[in-house]
Protein backbone atom coordinates (compact mmCIF):
# COMPACT_ATOMS: atom_id res chain seq x y z
CA UNK A 1 0.00 0.00 0.00
CA UNK A 2 0.96 3.54 -0.49
CA UNK A 3 2.04 5.74 2.20
CA UNK A 4 -0.67 7.96 3.70
CA UNK A 5 -1.71 10.65 1.32
CA UNK A 6 -1.93 13.57 4.24
CA UNK A 7 -5.53 14.84 3.74
CA UNK A 8 -5.76 18.15 0.99
CA UNK A 9 -7.93 21.17 2.63
CA UNK A 10 -8.62 23.53 0.18
CA UNK A 11 -10.56 26.71 0.63
CA UNK A 12 -11.91 27.92 -2.37
CA UNK A 13 -13.66 31.33 -2.79
CA UNK A 14 -16.83 31.61 -4.58
CA UNK A 15 -18.51 35.27 -5.54
CA UNK A 16 -22.37 35.87 -5.66
CA UNK A 17 -21.76 38.63 -8.51
CA UNK A 18 -24.55 40.22 -11.11
CA UNK A 19 -24.83 37.75 -14.37
CA UNK A 20 -22.71 39.49 -17.21
CA UNK A 21 -25.55 38.01 -18.96
CA UNK A 22 -27.85 41.27 -17.90
CA UNK A 23 -26.98 45.07 -17.83
CA UNK A 24 -25.28 45.62 -15.01
CA UNK A 25 -25.74 48.76 -12.47
CA UNK A 26 -24.56 50.75 -10.22
CA UNK A 27 -27.11 52.07 -6.93
CA UNK A 28 -27.90 53.89 -4.39
CA UNK A 29 -25.90 56.54 -2.54
CA UNK A 30 -22.75 55.04 -2.20
CA UNK A 31 -22.79 53.74 -5.79
CA UNK A 32 -22.61 49.88 -5.04
CA UNK A 33 -23.06 47.08 -7.31
CA UNK A 34 -26.78 46.28 -7.59
CA UNK A 35 -26.43 42.59 -6.75
CA UNK A 36 -30.14 41.09 -7.87
CA UNK A 37 -29.84 38.71 -10.59
CA UNK A 38 -26.48 37.33 -9.28
CA UNK A 39 -25.01 34.20 -9.05
CA UNK A 40 -21.75 31.97 -8.95
CA UNK A 41 -19.11 34.12 -10.59
CA UNK A 42 -18.09 32.03 -13.96
CA UNK A 43 -14.46 32.36 -13.74
CA UNK A 44 -14.92 30.97 -9.80
CA UNK A 45 -16.04 27.67 -11.30
CA UNK A 46 -12.61 27.32 -12.63
CA UNK A 47 -11.28 27.55 -9.69
CA UNK A 48 -13.28 25.01 -7.99
CA UNK A 49 -13.14 22.42 -10.62
CA UNK A 50 -9.29 23.13 -10.21
CA UNK A 51 -9.87 22.44 -6.87
CA UNK A 52 -12.00 19.00 -7.05
CA UNK A 53 -9.51 17.56 -10.25
CA UNK A 54 -6.29 18.93 -7.41
CA UNK A 55 -8.43 16.28 -4.49
CA UNK A 56 -9.42 13.77 -6.98
CA UNK A 57 -5.69 13.39 -8.53
CA UNK A 58 -4.59 12.85 -4.89
CA UNK A 59 -6.76 9.57 -4.27
CA UNK A 60 -7.09 8.61 -0.76
CA UNK A 61 -9.92 9.99 1.27
CA UNK A 62 -10.47 13.09 3.76
CA UNK A 63 -10.14 15.91 1.37
CA UNK A 64 -11.76 18.97 2.02
CA UNK A 65 -13.02 21.42 -0.53
CA UNK A 66 -14.37 24.46 1.18
CA UNK A 67 -16.24 26.85 -0.35
CA UNK A 68 -16.24 30.19 1.07
CA UNK A 69 -17.74 33.21 0.25
CA UNK A 70 -18.34 36.98 1.94
CA UNK A 71 -21.84 38.46 2.12
CA UNK A 72 -25.89 39.63 2.51
CA UNK A 73 -27.67 36.57 2.97
CA UNK A 74 -28.14 35.95 -0.83
CA UNK A 75 -24.59 35.49 -1.02
CA UNK A 76 -24.86 31.90 0.33
CA UNK A 77 -25.98 31.31 -3.33
CA UNK A 78 -22.82 30.89 -4.51
CA UNK A 79 -21.84 28.60 -1.76
CA UNK A 80 -24.84 26.49 -2.37
CA UNK A 81 -24.08 25.98 -6.12
CA UNK A 82 -20.18 25.49 -5.82
CA UNK A 83 -21.88 22.31 -3.05
CA UNK A 84 -24.17 21.44 -6.25
CA UNK A 85 -20.65 20.79 -8.02
CA UNK A 86 -18.93 19.33 -5.52
CA UNK A 87 -17.32 21.67 -2.76
CA UNK A 88 -17.70 19.64 0.68
CA UNK A 89 -18.75 22.07 2.77
CA UNK A 90 -19.80 26.42 3.03
CA UNK A 91 -18.61 29.00 4.82
CA UNK A 92 -20.42 31.85 4.26
CA UNK A 93 -19.28 35.53 6.08
CA UNK A 94 -22.58 37.18 6.62
CA UNK A 95 -23.03 40.42 7.98
CA UNK A 96 -24.84 43.61 6.37
CA UNK A 97 -21.82 45.87 7.81
CA UNK A 98 -19.68 44.08 4.72
CA UNK A 99 -21.84 45.92 2.00
CA UNK A 100 -19.48 48.41 0.25
CA UNK A 101 -16.39 47.04 0.94
CA UNK A 102 -13.06 47.44 -1.34
CA UNK A 103 -10.99 45.18 -2.54
CA UNK A 104 -8.78 45.88 0.79
CA UNK A 105 -11.75 45.42 2.77
CA UNK A 106 -12.86 42.07 1.29
CA UNK A 107 -9.35 40.89 1.27
CA UNK A 108 -9.25 41.77 4.99
CA UNK A 109 -12.22 40.23 5.65
CA UNK A 110 -11.65 36.91 3.62
CA UNK A 111 -8.19 36.76 5.16
CA UNK A 112 -9.46 36.66 8.60
CA UNK A 113 -11.76 33.78 7.58
CA UNK A 114 -9.09 31.34 6.01
CA UNK A 115 -7.36 31.83 9.28
CA UNK A 116 -10.16 30.29 11.19
CA UNK A 117 -10.67 27.67 8.97
CA UNK A 118 -7.60 25.82 10.37
CA UNK A 119 -4.82 24.49 8.07
CA UNK A 120 -5.48 25.40 4.99
CA UNK A 121 -2.95 24.18 2.20
CA UNK A 122 -4.53 25.97 -0.99
CA UNK A 123 -6.45 28.97 -1.11
CA UNK A 124 -8.08 29.16 -4.75
CA UNK A 125 -9.33 31.52 -6.26
CA UNK A 126 -10.42 32.65 -10.00
CA UNK A 127 -8.29 35.17 -12.27
CA UNK A 128 -10.54 38.25 -11.35
CA UNK A 129 -14.11 38.95 -10.01
CA UNK A 130 -17.04 39.68 -12.82
CA UNK A 131 -17.81 42.58 -11.16
CA UNK A 132 -14.95 44.28 -9.50
CA UNK A 133 -12.70 43.16 -12.76
CA UNK A 134 -10.00 44.38 -10.62
CA UNK A 135 -7.78 40.27 -9.79
CA UNK A 136 -6.70 42.77 -6.91
CA UNK A 137 -7.93 40.15 -4.20
CA UNK A 138 -5.93 37.33 -4.54
CA UNK A 139 -2.56 39.38 -4.44
CA UNK A 140 -3.69 40.70 -1.37
CA UNK A 141 -4.80 37.81 0.41
CA UNK A 142 -1.17 36.34 -0.13
CA UNK A 143 -0.04 39.84 1.51
CA UNK A 144 -2.60 39.56 4.72
CA UNK A 145 -1.64 36.24 5.05
CA UNK A 146 2.30 35.86 4.12
CA UNK A 147 2.02 33.08 1.75
CA UNK A 148 3.18 32.83 -1.76
CA UNK A 149 1.07 33.92 -4.49
CA UNK A 150 0.41 31.96 -7.54
CA UNK A 151 -1.61 34.21 -9.58
CA UNK A 152 -2.97 33.51 -13.12
CA UNK A 153 -2.45 29.43 -13.31
CA UNK A 154 -3.25 28.04 -16.22
CA UNK A 155 -1.69 24.56 -15.31
CA UNK A 156 -1.78 23.48 -11.39
CA UNK A 157 0.16 20.22 -10.41
CA UNK A 158 0.78 18.90 -6.90
CA UNK A 159 3.26 16.89 -6.08
CA UNK A 160 4.88 15.41 -2.71
CA UNK A 161 8.00 14.64 -2.32
CA UNK A 162 9.19 13.48 1.00
CA UNK A 163 5.96 14.45 2.74
CA UNK A 164 6.43 18.20 1.37
CA UNK A 165 4.13 19.33 -0.80
CA UNK A 166 5.07 21.39 -3.47
CA UNK A 167 2.90 23.19 -6.23
CA UNK A 168 4.03 23.70 -9.85
CA UNK A 169 2.14 26.10 -11.72
CA UNK A 170 2.76 27.78 -15.43
CA UNK A 171 1.06 31.07 -16.18
CA UNK A 172 1.05 33.03 -19.41
CA UNK A 173 1.78 36.60 -19.28
CA UNK A 174 1.92 39.60 -21.72
CA UNK A 175 4.65 38.11 -23.79
CA UNK A 176 6.44 35.52 -21.99
CA UNK A 177 5.63 31.78 -20.43
CA UNK A 178 6.31 30.85 -17.13
CA UNK A 179 6.67 28.17 -14.76
CA UNK A 180 6.27 28.79 -11.32
CA UNK A 181 7.12 26.27 -7.94
CA UNK A 182 5.41 27.02 -4.59
CA UNK A 183 5.78 25.82 -1.25
CA UNK A 184 2.44 24.75 0.08
CA UNK A 185 0.20 26.70 1.85
CA UNK A 186 -0.30 29.09 -1.19
CA UNK A 187 -2.70 31.49 -2.78
CA UNK A 188 -3.37 30.56 -6.06
CA UNK A 189 -5.64 32.08 -8.37
CA UNK A 190 -6.46 30.02 -11.84
CA UNK A 191 -7.06 31.72 -15.34
CA UNK A 192 -10.29 30.14 -17.61
CA UNK A 193 -7.96 28.36 -19.35
CA UNK A 194 -7.15 25.52 -16.89
CA UNK A 195 -9.90 23.73 -17.54
CA UNK A 196 -13.67 23.05 -18.37
CA UNK A 197 -16.17 23.45 -15.29
CA UNK A 198 -18.26 20.31 -14.57
CA UNK A 199 -22.27 21.47 -14.22
CA UNK A 200 -24.03 19.88 -11.42
CA UNK A 201 -26.00 17.05 -11.75
CA UNK A 202 -29.01 15.61 -10.57
CA UNK A 203 -26.58 13.78 -8.04
CA UNK A 204 -24.62 16.52 -7.04
CA UNK A 205 -27.67 18.57 -6.14
CA UNK A 206 -29.13 16.17 -4.34
CA UNK A 207 -26.15 15.49 -2.41
CA UNK A 208 -25.78 19.01 -1.73
CA UNK A 209 -29.10 19.64 0.24
CA UNK A 210 -27.25 17.42 3.16
CA UNK A 211 -23.55 19.53 3.37
CA UNK A 212 -22.99 21.80 6.12
CA UNK A 213 -23.09 25.31 5.77
CA UNK A 214 -21.47 27.02 8.57
CA UNK A 215 -22.28 30.92 8.51
CA UNK A 216 -20.55 33.01 10.27
CA UNK A 217 -20.52 36.59 11.94
CA UNK A 218 -17.83 39.48 12.04
CA UNK A 219 -17.21 38.71 15.55
CA UNK A 220 -16.20 35.01 14.77
CA UNK A 221 -14.36 35.84 12.80
CA UNK A 222 -12.59 38.55 15.11
CA UNK A 223 -13.28 41.83 12.65
CA UNK A 224 -14.77 45.03 13.64
CA UNK A 225 -17.33 46.35 11.55
CA UNK A 226 -14.86 49.45 10.98
CA UNK A 227 -12.82 47.57 9.32
CA UNK A 228 -14.52 46.12 6.83
CA UNK A 229 -17.84 47.84 4.66
CA UNK A 230 -17.69 51.45 3.67
CA UNK A 231 -16.23 52.74 6.77
CA UNK A 232 -12.90 49.82 6.20
CA UNK A 233 -12.50 50.97 2.35
CA UNK A 234 -9.63 52.52 1.19
CA UNK A 235 -11.14 53.91 -1.72
CA UNK A 236 -14.50 55.47 -2.44
CA UNK A 237 -16.98 55.85 -5.91
CA UNK A 238 -17.57 59.62 -5.98
CA UNK A 239 -19.60 59.84 -8.76
CA UNK A 240 -21.10 57.49 -11.53
CA UNK A 241 -22.62 58.26 -14.35
CA UNK A 242 -23.78 55.43 -16.78
CA UNK A 243 -22.57 55.85 -20.39
CA UNK A 244 -24.80 56.20 -23.44
CA UNK A 245 -25.17 52.31 -24.70
CA UNK A 246 -23.33 52.43 -27.94
CA UNK A 247 -25.74 52.75 -31.19
CA UNK A 248 -25.77 50.95 -34.39
CA UNK A 249 -23.53 52.96 -36.76
CA UNK A 250 -23.65 52.10 -40.88
CA UNK A 251 -24.46 48.72 -41.62
CA UNK A 252 -23.84 47.67 -45.52
CA UNK A 253 -23.97 44.17 -47.59
CA UNK A 254 -20.91 43.69 -49.29
CA UNK A 255 -21.99 43.42 -52.78
CA UNK A 256 -18.13 43.84 -54.37
CA UNK A 257 -16.73 46.52 -53.00
CA UNK A 258 -17.23 46.76 -49.03
CA UNK A 259 -13.33 47.00 -48.43
CA UNK A 260 -12.94 50.16 -50.67
CA UNK A 261 -16.09 51.48 -48.70
CA UNK A 262 -14.27 50.44 -45.10
CA UNK A 263 -11.07 52.45 -46.63
CA UNK A 264 -13.48 55.60 -47.49
CA UNK A 265 -14.98 55.27 -43.68
CA UNK A 266 -11.41 55.08 -42.30
CA UNK A 267 -10.04 57.76 -44.29
CA UNK A 268 -13.38 60.05 -43.31
CA UNK A 269 -12.55 59.25 -39.86
CA UNK A 270 -8.91 59.90 -40.12
CA UNK A 271 -7.82 56.87 -39.26
CA UNK A 272 -5.51 55.89 -42.28
CA UNK B 1 5.53 69.96 -4.63
CA UNK B 2 4.21 66.36 -4.71
CA UNK B 3 6.13 63.60 -5.16
CA UNK B 4 4.83 61.07 -7.75
CA UNK B 5 6.79 57.90 -7.76
CA UNK B 6 6.39 55.89 -11.06
CA UNK B 7 7.33 52.05 -11.06
CA UNK B 8 9.16 50.70 -14.14
CA UNK B 9 9.98 47.03 -14.14
CA UNK B 10 12.42 46.41 -17.14
CA UNK B 11 12.80 48.75 -19.77
CA UNK B 12 16.01 47.27 -21.43
CA UNK B 13 17.34 50.09 -24.21
CA UNK B 14 14.51 52.30 -24.27
CA UNK B 15 11.94 53.22 -22.07
CA UNK B 16 8.36 51.42 -22.94
CA UNK B 17 5.96 54.09 -24.54
CA UNK B 18 3.89 53.19 -20.89
CA UNK B 19 6.92 54.75 -19.18
CA UNK B 20 6.98 57.48 -20.75
CA UNK B 21 3.06 57.86 -20.32
CA UNK B 22 3.70 57.25 -16.65
CA UNK B 23 6.06 59.95 -16.80
CA UNK B 24 4.26 62.42 -18.65
CA UNK B 25 1.12 61.77 -15.88
CA UNK B 26 3.48 62.25 -12.95
CA UNK B 27 4.87 65.28 -13.87
CA UNK B 28 1.57 67.03 -14.60
CA UNK B 29 0.91 65.99 -11.08
CA UNK B 30 4.08 66.81 -9.35
CA UNK B 31 7.28 65.46 -9.77
CA UNK B 32 8.13 62.33 -11.28
CA UNK B 33 10.57 60.13 -9.07
CA UNK B 34 11.25 56.34 -9.96
CA UNK B 35 11.10 53.10 -8.51
CA UNK B 36 13.33 51.17 -11.15
CA UNK B 37 13.50 47.30 -10.79
CA UNK B 38 15.59 46.01 -13.82
CA UNK B 39 18.97 47.31 -14.97
CA UNK B 40 19.60 50.78 -15.67
CA UNK B 41 21.53 51.42 -18.86
CA UNK B 42 22.70 54.94 -20.26
CA UNK B 43 19.93 55.15 -22.86
CA UNK B 44 17.40 55.05 -20.55
CA UNK B 45 18.77 57.13 -17.64
CA UNK B 46 18.92 59.81 -20.04
CA UNK B 47 15.46 59.18 -21.27
CA UNK B 48 14.36 59.34 -17.61
CA UNK B 49 15.76 62.86 -16.99
CA UNK B 50 14.45 64.16 -20.13
CA UNK B 51 10.90 63.47 -18.78
CA UNK B 52 11.46 65.10 -15.26
CA UNK B 53 12.62 62.30 -13.05
CA UNK B 54 15.86 63.69 -10.75
CA UNK B 55 15.39 61.10 -8.68
CA UNK B 56 15.52 57.28 -9.26
CA UNK B 57 15.36 54.21 -6.50
CA UNK B 58 17.04 50.97 -7.44
CA UNK B 59 16.85 47.76 -5.19
CA UNK B 60 19.90 47.07 -3.04
CA UNK B 61 19.17 43.36 -3.59
CA UNK B 62 19.68 41.13 -7.02
CA UNK B 63 16.87 38.43 -7.60
CA UNK B 64 13.48 40.53 -6.41
CA UNK B 65 12.02 39.94 -9.65
CA UNK B 66 12.50 35.94 -9.49
CA UNK B 67 10.19 35.79 -6.85
CA UNK B 68 6.60 35.95 -8.12
CA UNK B 69 5.14 39.43 -7.49
CA UNK B 70 5.80 39.61 -3.94
CA UNK B 71 9.30 40.95 -4.56
CA UNK B 72 8.78 43.73 -6.44
CA UNK B 73 6.27 44.89 -4.62
CA UNK B 74 8.48 44.52 -1.33
CA UNK B 75 10.47 47.09 -2.93
CA UNK B 76 8.01 49.84 -4.20
CA UNK B 77 6.83 49.65 -1.03
CA UNK B 78 9.93 50.21 0.40
CA UNK B 79 11.13 53.00 -2.46
CA UNK B 80 6.99 54.73 -2.05
CA UNK B 81 8.53 55.16 1.70
CA UNK B 82 11.96 56.04 1.26
CA UNK B 83 10.70 58.44 -1.50
CA UNK B 84 8.13 59.93 0.71
CA UNK B 85 5.87 59.16 -1.98
CA UNK B 86 2.34 61.25 -2.11
CA UNK B 87 1.28 58.98 -4.87
CA UNK B 88 2.22 56.00 -6.91
CA UNK B 89 1.69 55.30 -10.91
CA UNK B 90 2.08 51.90 -12.22
CA UNK B 91 0.79 50.59 -15.37
CA UNK B 92 -2.29 48.47 -15.91
CA UNK B 93 -0.91 44.86 -16.60
CA UNK B 94 -2.32 42.38 -14.51
CA UNK B 95 1.41 41.62 -12.81
CA UNK B 96 1.76 45.98 -12.78
CA UNK B 97 -2.48 45.79 -10.73
CA UNK B 98 -0.75 42.96 -8.35
CA UNK B 99 1.75 44.80 -7.45
CA UNK B 100 -0.15 47.89 -6.94
CA UNK B 101 -2.23 45.74 -4.91
CA UNK B 102 0.53 44.15 -2.65
CA UNK B 103 2.20 47.86 -2.19
CA UNK B 104 -1.61 48.80 -0.69
CA UNK B 105 -1.68 46.30 1.94
CA UNK B 106 1.85 47.26 2.77
CA UNK B 107 1.42 50.74 3.08
CA UNK B 108 -2.13 50.48 4.20
CA UNK B 109 -3.14 52.55 1.39
CA UNK B 110 -6.11 52.33 -1.20
CA UNK B 111 -5.51 51.06 -4.57
CA UNK B 112 -7.14 51.89 -8.13
CA UNK B 113 -6.48 50.37 -11.04
CA UNK B 114 -7.38 50.92 -14.69
CA UNK B 115 -7.19 54.55 -14.24
CA UNK B 116 -7.70 56.96 -17.77
CA UNK B 117 -7.56 60.11 -16.01
CA UNK B 118 -5.72 61.36 -13.20
CA UNK B 119 -6.86 64.42 -11.31
CA UNK B 120 -4.23 66.88 -9.19
CA UNK B 121 -5.99 65.50 -6.11
CA UNK B 122 -5.62 62.25 -7.18
CA UNK B 123 -8.96 61.69 -7.97
CA UNK B 124 -9.20 59.01 -10.52
CA UNK B 125 -11.36 58.83 -13.32
CA UNK B 126 -12.42 55.13 -14.95
CA UNK B 127 -14.71 52.95 -15.89
CA UNK B 128 -16.37 49.75 -15.13
CA UNK B 129 -18.45 47.16 -16.04
CA UNK B 130 -17.01 46.46 -19.25
CA UNK B 131 -17.99 50.16 -20.14
CA UNK B 132 -20.76 50.60 -19.37
CA UNK B 133 -20.17 53.30 -16.52
CA UNK B 134 -17.46 56.04 -15.80
CA UNK B 135 -16.55 56.23 -12.61
CA UNK B 136 -14.92 59.55 -10.54
CA UNK B 137 -13.37 57.41 -7.94
CA UNK B 138 -10.61 58.72 -4.73
CA UNK B 139 -8.25 57.19 -2.51
CA UNK B 140 -9.30 57.94 1.04
CA UNK B 141 -6.63 56.21 2.79
CA UNK B 142 -3.30 56.11 2.94
CA UNK B 143 -0.93 57.28 -0.67
CA UNK B 144 -2.78 56.85 -3.65
CA UNK B 145 -1.96 53.56 -5.36
CA UNK B 146 -2.68 54.14 -9.00
CA UNK B 147 -2.66 51.75 -12.29
CA UNK B 148 -3.06 53.71 -14.98
CA UNK B 149 -4.66 52.57 -18.80
CA UNK B 150 -2.03 53.08 -21.61
CA UNK B 151 -3.18 55.53 -24.09
CA UNK B 152 -4.53 57.80 -21.34
CA UNK B 153 -1.76 60.30 -21.52
CA UNK B 154 -0.32 62.45 -24.36
CA UNK B 155 3.66 61.90 -23.87
CA UNK B 156 5.20 65.25 -23.31
CA UNK B 157 8.43 66.12 -25.70
CA UNK B 158 11.30 65.27 -23.92
CA UNK B 159 13.57 68.21 -22.62
CA UNK B 160 17.20 68.44 -22.08
CA UNK B 161 17.41 67.14 -18.61
CA UNK B 162 19.80 66.16 -16.38
CA UNK B 163 21.06 62.18 -15.59
CA UNK B 164 18.43 61.10 -12.41
CA UNK B 165 20.66 60.92 -9.25
CA UNK B 166 20.16 56.52 -8.45
CA UNK B 167 19.50 55.79 -5.11
CA UNK B 168 19.54 52.22 -3.79
CA UNK B 169 16.66 50.41 -1.16
CA UNK B 170 17.25 48.40 1.26
CA UNK B 171 14.73 45.60 0.52
CA UNK B 172 13.63 42.88 3.05
CA UNK B 173 13.15 39.71 0.60
CA UNK B 174 9.72 38.02 1.18
CA UNK B 175 10.28 34.23 2.45
CA UNK B 176 6.71 33.48 1.60
CA UNK B 177 7.16 33.62 -2.05
CA UNK B 178 6.66 31.30 -5.48
CA UNK B 179 9.68 31.10 -7.62
CA UNK B 180 9.78 31.79 -11.54
CA UNK B 181 12.01 28.63 -12.59
CA UNK B 182 11.60 29.02 -16.54
CA UNK B 183 10.67 31.79 -18.48
CA UNK B 184 10.34 31.77 -22.43
CA UNK B 185 9.54 35.27 -24.08
CA UNK B 186 7.29 35.02 -27.25
CA UNK B 187 9.15 36.23 -30.14
CA UNK B 188 8.31 39.82 -30.74
CA UNK B 189 6.09 40.18 -33.51
CA UNK B 190 7.26 43.39 -34.98
CA UNK B 191 4.05 45.10 -34.14
CA UNK B 192 3.20 47.16 -31.47
CA UNK B 193 1.72 45.52 -28.38
CA UNK B 194 -2.27 44.68 -28.10
CA UNK B 195 -2.11 47.30 -24.48
CA UNK B 196 -0.54 50.03 -26.26
CA UNK B 197 -2.03 49.91 -30.11
CA UNK B 198 -4.26 52.94 -31.59
CA UNK B 199 -5.63 50.39 -34.09
CA UNK B 200 -6.39 46.61 -33.53
CA UNK B 201 -7.45 44.39 -35.83
CA UNK B 202 -8.79 40.98 -34.18
CA UNK B 203 -10.23 37.88 -35.89
CA UNK B 204 -12.47 35.21 -34.35
CA UNK B 205 -13.81 31.50 -35.71
CA UNK B 206 -14.45 33.14 -38.91
CA UNK B 207 -10.91 33.57 -39.84
CA UNK B 208 -11.28 29.74 -40.06
CA UNK B 209 -7.69 28.64 -39.32
CA UNK B 210 -5.96 31.74 -41.17
CA UNK B 211 -4.88 34.43 -39.81
CA UNK B 212 -3.52 36.11 -43.03
CA UNK B 213 -5.82 38.73 -43.69
CA UNK B 214 -6.21 39.76 -40.56
CA UNK B 215 -2.48 40.18 -39.99
CA UNK B 216 -2.43 42.18 -43.63
CA UNK B 217 -5.02 44.05 -42.66
CA UNK B 218 -3.11 45.28 -39.18
CA UNK B 219 0.25 46.21 -40.98
CA UNK B 220 -1.32 48.21 -43.59
CA UNK B 221 -2.98 50.47 -40.68
CA UNK B 222 0.24 49.66 -38.38
CA UNK B 223 -1.91 48.07 -35.58
CA UNK B 224 -2.06 45.28 -33.40
CA UNK B 225 -3.41 41.84 -33.81
CA UNK B 226 -6.15 40.22 -31.46
CA UNK B 227 -8.47 37.52 -31.38
CA UNK B 228 -11.49 35.97 -29.91
CA UNK B 229 -11.38 33.21 -27.23
CA UNK B 230 -12.72 31.03 -30.09
CA UNK B 231 -9.44 31.65 -32.22
CA UNK B 232 -6.82 31.22 -29.27
CA UNK B 233 -8.73 28.44 -27.86
CA UNK B 234 -8.58 26.52 -31.18
CA UNK B 235 -5.03 27.23 -31.78
CA UNK B 236 -4.68 29.42 -34.90
CA UNK B 237 -3.23 32.41 -32.63
CA UNK B 238 -0.95 32.62 -28.98
CA UNK B 239 -3.17 33.10 -26.47
CA UNK B 240 -1.99 36.64 -25.23
CA UNK B 241 -3.89 37.88 -28.63
CA UNK B 242 -6.80 37.51 -26.48
CA UNK B 243 -9.26 40.11 -26.35
CA UNK B 244 -12.22 40.68 -23.87
CA UNK B 245 -13.19 39.75 -20.02
CA UNK B 246 -10.40 37.27 -19.41
CA UNK B 247 -7.79 38.85 -22.17
CA UNK B 248 -7.07 41.79 -22.95
CA UNK B 249 -9.29 45.13 -22.05
CA UNK B 250 -8.17 47.43 -25.36
CA UNK B 251 -9.61 51.12 -26.08
CA UNK B 252 -7.71 51.82 -29.45
CA UNK B 253 -9.07 54.50 -31.98
CA UNK B 254 -10.29 51.98 -33.83
CA UNK B 255 -10.76 48.11 -33.58
CA UNK B 256 -11.85 46.11 -36.29
CA UNK B 257 -13.51 43.15 -35.43
CA UNK B 258 -13.50 40.03 -38.39
CA UNK B 259 -15.14 36.34 -37.94
CA UNK B 260 -16.30 37.54 -34.40
CA UNK B 261 -19.58 37.20 -33.35
CA UNK B 262 -19.83 39.77 -30.74
CA UNK B 263 -20.80 37.85 -27.51
CA UNK B 264 -20.61 39.67 -24.07
CA UNK B 265 -17.48 38.28 -22.86
CA UNK B 266 -15.43 39.46 -26.16
CA UNK B 267 -17.28 42.80 -25.75
CA UNK B 268 -16.21 43.31 -22.43
CA UNK B 269 -12.95 43.87 -23.95
CA UNK B 270 -13.32 46.34 -26.74
CA UNK B 271 -16.23 48.27 -26.54
CA UNK B 272 -13.87 50.89 -24.96
CA UNK B 273 -12.75 51.49 -28.79
CA UNK B 274 -13.30 54.65 -30.04
CA UNK B 275 -14.60 53.45 -33.40
CA UNK B 276 -15.98 49.98 -34.10
CA UNK B 277 -15.72 48.22 -37.56
CA UNK B 278 -16.98 45.09 -38.08
CA UNK B 279 -17.07 42.09 -40.80
CA UNK B 280 -19.00 39.33 -40.66
CA UNK B 281 -21.20 36.80 -42.62
CA UNK B 282 -24.03 37.06 -40.44
CA UNK B 283 -26.31 40.12 -40.65
CA UNK B 284 -27.38 39.60 -37.28
CA UNK B 285 -24.35 38.93 -35.08
CA UNK B 286 -24.38 41.05 -31.87
CA UNK B 287 -21.15 42.98 -32.64
CA UNK B 288 -23.37 44.69 -35.25
CA UNK B 289 -24.73 46.55 -32.49
CA UNK B 290 -22.45 48.32 -31.15
CA UNK B 291 -20.62 48.72 -34.73
CA UNK B 292 -19.77 52.36 -36.25
CA UNK B 293 -19.30 50.44 -39.34
CA UNK B 294 -20.49 47.57 -40.22
CA UNK B 295 -20.34 45.16 -43.24
CA UNK B 296 -22.43 41.92 -43.76
CA UNK B 297 -19.49 40.08 -46.09
CA UNK B 298 -17.03 37.28 -45.95
CA UNK B 299 -14.12 38.99 -44.56
CA UNK B 300 -11.62 36.87 -46.91
CA UNK B 301 -12.61 38.78 -50.12
CA UNK B 302 -13.25 42.45 -47.95
CA UNK B 303 -10.20 42.59 -46.14
CA UNK B 304 -7.68 41.64 -48.86
CA UNK B 305 -9.60 44.35 -50.91
CA UNK B 306 -9.39 47.17 -48.34
CA UNK B 307 -5.70 46.37 -47.59
CA UNK B 308 -5.04 46.47 -51.33
CA UNK B 309 -6.87 49.92 -51.28
CA UNK B 310 -4.90 51.08 -48.30
CA UNK B 311 -1.56 50.67 -49.74
CA UNK B 312 -2.78 51.28 -53.48
CA UNK B 313 -3.79 54.88 -51.62
CA UNK B 314 -0.33 55.10 -49.85
CA UNK B 315 1.70 54.43 -53.55
C1 LIG C 1 -15.83 32.60 -18.55
C2 LIG C 1 -15.75 32.96 -20.00
C3 LIG C 1 -14.83 33.90 -20.40
C4 LIG C 1 -14.72 34.25 -21.75
N1 LIG C 1 -13.80 35.19 -22.10
C5 LIG C 1 -13.74 35.56 -23.41
C6 LIG C 1 -12.82 36.56 -23.83
O1 LIG C 1 -12.05 37.11 -23.04
N2 LIG C 1 -12.79 36.89 -25.15
C7 LIG C 1 -13.62 36.30 -26.07
O2 LIG C 1 -13.55 36.65 -27.27
N3 LIG C 1 -14.49 35.37 -25.70
C8 LIG C 1 -14.56 34.96 -24.41
N4 LIG C 1 -15.43 33.99 -24.06
C9 LIG C 1 -16.13 33.24 -25.15
C10 LIG C 1 -17.31 33.95 -25.74
O3 LIG C 1 -18.46 33.66 -24.98
C11 LIG C 1 -17.54 33.45 -27.19
O4 LIG C 1 -17.68 32.05 -27.18
C12 LIG C 1 -16.41 33.82 -28.15
O5 LIG C 1 -16.12 35.19 -28.06
C13 LIG C 1 -16.82 33.46 -29.56
O6 LIG C 1 -15.79 33.74 -30.45
P1 LIG C 1 -16.11 34.10 -31.96
O7 LIG C 1 -16.99 35.28 -32.00
O8 LIG C 1 -14.81 34.18 -32.67
O9 LIG C 1 -16.84 32.78 -32.48
P2 LIG C 1 -18.34 32.57 -32.90
O10 LIG C 1 -19.28 33.01 -31.86
O11 LIG C 1 -18.42 31.18 -33.41
O12 LIG C 1 -18.51 33.58 -34.11
C14 LIG C 1 -17.86 33.45 -35.33
C15 LIG C 1 -18.46 34.50 -36.24
O13 LIG C 1 -17.75 34.51 -37.47
C16 LIG C 1 -18.67 34.73 -38.51
N5 LIG C 1 -18.02 34.21 -39.72
C17 LIG C 1 -17.73 32.94 -40.07
N6 LIG C 1 -17.09 32.88 -41.22
C18 LIG C 1 -16.95 34.14 -41.66
C19 LIG C 1 -16.34 34.74 -42.79
N7 LIG C 1 -15.73 34.01 -43.74
N8 LIG C 1 -16.39 36.07 -42.91
C20 LIG C 1 -17.01 36.83 -41.98
N9 LIG C 1 -17.58 36.33 -40.88
C21 LIG C 1 -17.55 35.00 -40.71
C22 LIG C 1 -19.90 34.00 -38.09
O14 LIG C 1 -21.03 34.58 -38.72
C23 LIG C 1 -19.91 34.25 -36.58
O15 LIG C 1 -20.65 35.41 -36.24
C24 LIG C 1 -15.56 33.64 -22.72
C25 LIG C 1 -16.50 32.70 -22.30
C26 LIG C 1 -16.60 32.36 -20.96
C27 LIG C 1 -17.64 31.35 -20.55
Amino acid sequence: MDEAIPALNIAVLVKHVPDTQFDRHLSGGHNTTDRSESILSELDEYALEAALQLVEAQGGDGHRVMAVTMGPPAAVNAVKKALQIGAHEGIHLCDDALAGSDASGTSRALAAVVRQLGPVDLVLTGMASTDGETSLVPAQLAELLELPQVTFASTLELTHDDGARQLIARRESDNVAETVRSTVPAVVSVTDQINEPRYPNFKGIMAAKKKPIATLSLADVGLDASEVGFSGAWTRVEQAQQRPARSQGVIITDEGDAGRQLVDFLADQKLL
Amino acid sequence: MAHVLVYIDTPGEHLHKTDRELLTLAGMLGEPVVALLGDLTDGVSAELGAHGAGVLYQPAVDGLGELLVAGKAAFLAAAAEEAAADAVLLGNTFEAKEIAARVGIRLSAGVITDAIAVGKDFSVTKSVFAGSYTVNASVTTGRPIITVKANSVEIATPQSGSIPEVRRVDVAVPGAAARITERSERAASGRPSLDEARIVVAGGRGVDGDFGPIEDLADALGGAVGASRAATDAGWIDHSAQIGQTGKTVSPQLYVSAGISGAIQQKAGMQTAKVIVAVNKDPDAPVFDIADFGIVGDLTTVLPQATAEINKRRS
